[in-house]
C-alpha cells in the first residue's frame, strides 16, 4: 500500500520563498485594499460629514486634510480604491469567462497594476498639491 | 455533515448567494462612482455650495444611501471571508464577525444622518 500524499497548508516561513504569480499578488492586494477601506470607513464618513455640515466645517476639512499624515492616509485610500476597483472589474470579466487562460489572466493582471498604480500616483500628486 | 474522512460540509447554498451579492453590490458601487464623478465634473470647480448642491436633491440622497447599503453588504461578505480564512478559533472568529456587523451598522446609521442633514 503506497503512503497517502500529505497535503498541508503553507506555513509562514514558506511565504518568503513562495513565488506568487502576478495574478496572485493582485489577488492578495485586492484583499488588503478592501480591508484597509473597511477599517477607514469611519474616517471617510467623518471627512464626508465635515465636507457637508456647514461652510465652517468645510473649511475645517481643508485644514484636517492639509496635514501631511492626513494626505498620506488619503493617498493610501485613493490607491486602495483604485486598485480594488480595477482588480474588481477584472474579476467580473473573469466571472464572465473573459480572459481566463493563463496568458490572458497574467496580461490583464499587469494591466490592472499599470492602470491603478498610474492613477494612484496621479491622485497622490494631486493630494500633495504637486500638480 | 462529514463527507468522507476529512471534509465537513455545512450550510445550504448561502455561499453562492453571497458570491452573487458580492458581484451585484460591486456593480452598484461602480455605477454610483460613475454617477458621482459625472456630478462633480458637471458642478465645475468645487466649493462648499457646489459640493452641497450635489447631495441636496432627494434623488442623490437615495442613490448615495443605496450605494452605502451596497458597500456595507459588500464589506461584510469580504470581511467575513477574511475572518473565515485566517481566524481558526470559533469564539474569536464569531466575536470578530459580530464586531464587523456592529461596526458597519453604526456606520450606516451615521451615513443616514450625514446625508439627511444636508
Amino acid at each position: 500500500m503506497s503512503a497517502r500524499q500529505v497535503i498541508r497548508n503553507l506555513s509562514i516561513a514558506d511565504l518568503v520563498r513562495y513565488r506568487l504569480p502576478v495574478p496572485g499578488v493582485l489577488s492578495i492586494l485586492h484583499r488588503v485594499s478592501g480591508a484597509l477601506m473597511f477599517l477607514l470607513v469611519p474616517f471617510t464618513l467623518w471627512l464626508f460629514d465635515l465636507s457637508l455640515r456647514s461652510q465652517l466645517s468645510y473649511l475645517q476639512l481643508r485644514q484636517v486634510a492639509g496635514g501631511w499624515f492626513a494626505k498620506l492616509v488619503l493617498s493610501a485610500l485613493a490607491w486602495a480604491l483604485l486598485h480594488h476597483l480595477a482588480a474588481g472589474l477584472r474579476h467580473l470579466a473573469l466571472d464572465l469567462d473573459w480572459g481566463v487562460d493563463r496568458t490572458a489572466a497574467r496580461r490583464s493582471a499587469w494591466i490592472v497594476f499599470a492602470v491603478s498604480i498610474a492613477l494612484a500616483l496621479w491622485a497622490a500628486l494631486e493630494i500633495f498639491g504637486a500638480l | 455533515m462529514p463527507i468522507g474522512a476529512r471534509r465537513l460540509v455545512v450550510g445550504a447554498h448561502y455561499g453562492l448567494r453571497d458570491w452573487l451579492m458580492q458581484r451585484a453590490t460591486a456593480v452598484v458601487l461602480t455605477l454610483y462612482l460613475i454617477l458621482l464623478a459625472v456630478q462633480i465634473v458637471l458642478a465645475g470647480p468645487i466649493d462648499y455650495d457646489r459640493w452641497r448642491e450635489i447631495f441636496a436633491p432627494l434623488g442623490m440622497k437615495i442613490a448615495t444611501l443605496i450605494a452605502f447599503v451596497a458597500l456595507v453588504y459588500h464589506a461584510w461578505i469580504g470581511m467575513r471571508d477574511i475572518w473565515m480564512d485566517y481566524v481558526r478559533p470559533v469564539a474569536i472568529r464569531m466575536l470578530l464577525q459580530l464586531a464587523t456587523i456592529l461596526w458597519l451598522a453604526a456606520c450606516l446609521v451615521w451615513a443616514v444622518q450625514i446625508l439627511w442633514r444636508v
